[in-house]
């Protein structure tokens, strides 16, 4: 089987040991995670947890069924690319200097769609969201004039098709 | 609502008490209808051991010699019972110790709770005294787990606890405490849980699959029943039985379903797997449709997954989604606790019988028991065979007792040769295959099962890594029958060696101790077989005695066990010598 590109929605309770447990699935297989992005869901008190994986679609049923299988856990999917709309973000820390001495770096800053979050005597900030090889895009082309600091966020996602998780929990509730 | 809440939340306080963390751990086990339990004390758990002292008049406490032996009598005790066993431990070692027992209940999904102690809180993180992260260490062996830090948590955790061990898929749960939540007082009420929202212990059954099962067993010419441990743990053995009778389907178990049906009953065919049955093994790449019930396709179990049951629809009943198609591609997957899941389907399926397939199943059983099962288990040359031995216990046993074997060359003669006619009566570690798990394990099946004889069956070089067990037996004077299966080897790894390793013995040779003596040393009456002669009347007076009783039966020393389905070859090619 072909390998591709997964996206993992895990939909769990908020618990401390969790992370743990998750990543312990993908290490004991070798699969490798390529990001990981943690944060609070739709529904209140609801953990996502969102992980992008390179790998066969047999391994990525197989990961889900493992991770869908752990107590806290109330349910796991998996996409393809063109089943989501998902985007990372990314903050590049640039010298003041450059703004002044080379025209274009505001270019630059505006062919790729960026925000300035800060500017400060000795640096600035750029903001830039949107799929990885845009933000690797604007990574090559501010290179050249030299990054101070550089970094990228996982993927965050969410489905095309609905991942109906109040209906599980109304479900539990009217057990 | 308002007022709902109001009452229960005034009901909680009328019936509350007040009492230390560490006496609400004594009452949520007894709440949980637990009378028993394993364990070694030390410094982070000592509260708990002071409120044990206070309660042993409900609660006894075993004290093993070693806590990895706490998880195995406890395993023990659960696969025996068909209840929670309990583990108690120490922070640091003590808790390192249980790591091997969790990490065998938890492939071999056995209900277990293990409690272990843990520094205070403040100290968490500072390197303090025997602080180790168990949570974090059994984190990938464990079904959950879980760090109580305050005292007011524990009855919650608790109740959690034995409801997540035992229900679904049942396996192992650690919750550490720490020692300021022992000492903390808290208004204690227990309620038993009854579910955890993101857990899901069984899927539903669902009719449609219910239904294309019973379409292609009612069409199979030769369909053929593979049970698993899934049978006992979902107490299925009656629907089981039911099923391969209406059905007139041959079954054959894995080891660790073995004694889930009869073994003498004329459709139990015999073992799968590695060191199974000829019929059984060569026959599951010849049957049209393969129904494994509670079972996992375990590659001791398939061989090479390439060359399995190709030609077979497969039907998996399964209660954990994550097994099914897994290792073997499942045609129709009976999601549900397969109890439920067979009842549904019974009226479904049509009588029948199978009579030339079933024929073939007893030809191939005829060559297998003329090449090698008759020299196994009554031979005739000098030099004692682990079978006949395992033959002599099912004579004077009349296949009632349980048997727990240790893991080796014994273990695989013990589950192909002996007799059961009840469930839960084969206890053995499968999975994890751990070497030390039987003398433990048969001291919790004793405990669990008073009323029946437990034999332990065990080769010397297992018998050495727990043996400090015999201590626990000695001390409350536990009738556990041990028969210690001597060849001087690690015989299981030395028939390796010889065959796939030209007979290049490394540190598989083995000068023991007089085994005798030890076991003299902590009172326990013992014997020695070194002559055929001897053996019949020895296991009739080691089955006769009411005390605990030891037997070193002297072994060919470098016999092998056949069949052998060699590593990574596929079950047709299963030698038989
Ligand atoms: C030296 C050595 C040699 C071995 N050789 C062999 C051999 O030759 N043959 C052999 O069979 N084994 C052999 N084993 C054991 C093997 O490794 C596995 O442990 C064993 O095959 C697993 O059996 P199982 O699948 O029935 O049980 P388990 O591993 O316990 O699996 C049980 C399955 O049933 C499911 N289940 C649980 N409850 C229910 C329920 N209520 N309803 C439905 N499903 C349920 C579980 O989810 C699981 O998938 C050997 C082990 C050792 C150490
Ligand atoms: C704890 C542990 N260590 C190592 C092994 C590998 N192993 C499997 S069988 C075996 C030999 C067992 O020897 P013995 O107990 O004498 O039994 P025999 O095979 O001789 O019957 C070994 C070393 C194991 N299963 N468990
Ligand atoms: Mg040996």
């Amino acid at each position: 089987m072909e390998k591709q590109w997964f996206t993992i929605s895990v939909y769990s309770e908020n618990h401390v040991g969790l992370l743990n447990r998750i990543s312990g699935i993908f290490l004991k297989r070798h699969i490798n995670i390529e990001s990981l992005n943690v944060s609070k869901s739709e529904i209140d008190g609801v953990s996502k947890f969102t992980i992008v994986i390179y790998s066969t679609e047999d391994w990525a049923i197989k990961i889900v069924n493992q991770i869908e299988k752990q107590v806290e856990v109330i349910k796991a999917y998996y996409h393809t690319d063109d089943e989501t709309i998902y985007q990372e973000s990314a903050l590049f820390k640039v010298a003041s200097h450059l703004l002044f001495d080379e025209r274009q770096i505001q270019n630059i800053i505006k062919e790729h769609h960026s925000q300035i979050v800060t500017v400060s005597r000795e640096f600035f900030v750029l903001a830039k969201t949107g799929r990885r090889h845009e933000i690797d895009e604007m990574h090559e082309a501010l290179e050249p004039y030299g990054i101070m600091q550089f970094v990228r966020t996982g993927r965050i996602a969410v489905s095309k098709d609905a991942m109906p998780i109040t209906n599980i929990l109304a479900e539990f509730q009217n057990q | 609502m308002e007022t709902l809440k109001a009452q229960k939340k005034d009901k909680k306080k009328s019936t509350a008490i007040r009492i230390t963390g560490a006496e609400a751990i004594i009452h949520c086990l007894l709440a949980e209808g637990v009378d028993l339990i394993y364990g070694y004390p030390g410094g982070a758990i000592m509260p708990v051991y002071d409120e044990l002292y206070k309660f042993q008049d409900k609660l006894t406490h075993i004290l093993t010699r070693h806590e990895q032996g706490a998880t195995h009598a406890a395993q023990g005790y659960a696969r025996v019972s068909g209840r929670v066993g309990v583990a108690m431990a120490t922070s640091g070692p003590g808790a390192t110790n249980l790591v091997t027992g969790i990490a065998d209940a938890q492939i071999d999904s056995t209900p277990m709770v293990c409690i272990t102690g843990q520094v205070a809180r403040h100290l968490l993180g500072s390197d303090a005294f025997q602080e180790t992260d168990i949570v974090g260490i059994s984190t990938p062996v464990t079904k959950w787990n879980y760090q109580i830090t305050r005292a007011e948590e524990i009855p919650e955790i608790m109740a959690k606890a034995f409801y997540i061990a035992k229900s679904g898929r049942p396996g192992p749960v650690l919750v550490d405490i720490t020692k300021n939540a022992q000492f903390d007082e808290l208004d204690f009420v227990y309620e038993k849980c009854t579910g955890v929202r993101s857990y899901k212990p069984a899927p539903e059954p669902e009719l449609s699959a219910i239904e294309k099962a019973a379409e292609l067993i009612n069409n199979a010419k030769k369909p053929y029943i593979v049970f698993g441990q899934g049978v006992i743990l979902g107490e299925a053995e009656e629907q089981l039985k039911a099923l391969v009778e209406k059905a007139g389907i041959p079954a054959a178990w894995t080891i660790l379903g073995l004694s889930a049906m009869d073994t003498d009953h004329p459709l139990n065919v015999g073992m799968v797997g590695m060191h199974g049955n000829y019929g059984p093994n060569v026959l599951t790449n010849e049957c049209d449709v393969l129904v494994a019930i509670g079972m996992r396709f375990d590659d001791r179990v398939t061989g090479n997954l390439e060359t399995y049951a190709k030609q077979a629809k497969v039907i998996h009943f399964e209660i954990d989604p994550a097994e099914v198609n897994k290792n073997v591609k499942a045609d129709v997957a009976v999601l549900g606790n397969a109890k439920e899941t067979l009842e549904l389907l019974l009226p479904l399926v049509n009588k029948n019988e199978h009579k030339e397939w079933l024929a073939e199943f007893e030809a191939k059983h005829k060559i297998e028991y003329d090449t090698l099962i008759e020299k196994d288990i009554y031979p005739t040359k000098p030099g004692l065979t682990m079978g006949e031995v395992i033959e002599q216990i099912n004579v004077a046993s009349k296949h009632k007792a349980v048997i727990v074997s240790d893991v080796g060359q014994h273990q695989m003669i013990a589950c192909r040769y002996a007799k059961f006619k009840q469930t839960k009566s084969n206890i053995t570690s499968g999975g994890l295959g751990t070497m030390g798990f039987a003398l433990p394990a048969a001291i919790g099946a004793k405990m669990g099962a008073m009323d029946r004889e437990v034999v332990a069956i065990i080769g010397d070089g297992g018998y050495q890594m727990t043996i400090q067990e015999l201590g626990v037996i000695f001390q409350h004077n536990l009738p556990v029958k041990i028969v210690v299966l001597n060849n001087d080897h690690l015989g299981m790894v030395r028939q390796w060696q010889e065959l796939f390793f030209e007979r290049r013995y490394a540190s598989t040779v083995m000068t023991n101790p007089d085994f005798v003596k030890i076991a003299e040393g902590y009172h326990i009456k013992s014997r020695r077989v070194v002559e055929r002669s001897e053996l019949k009347d020895a296991v009739e007076e080691m089955m006769a005695s009411k005390d605990p009783y030891f037997l070193e039966v002297r072994v060919e020393k470098e016999d092998n066990v056949f069949p052998m389905v060699p590593t990574g070859a596929s079950i047709s090619d299963i030698i038989l010598k």
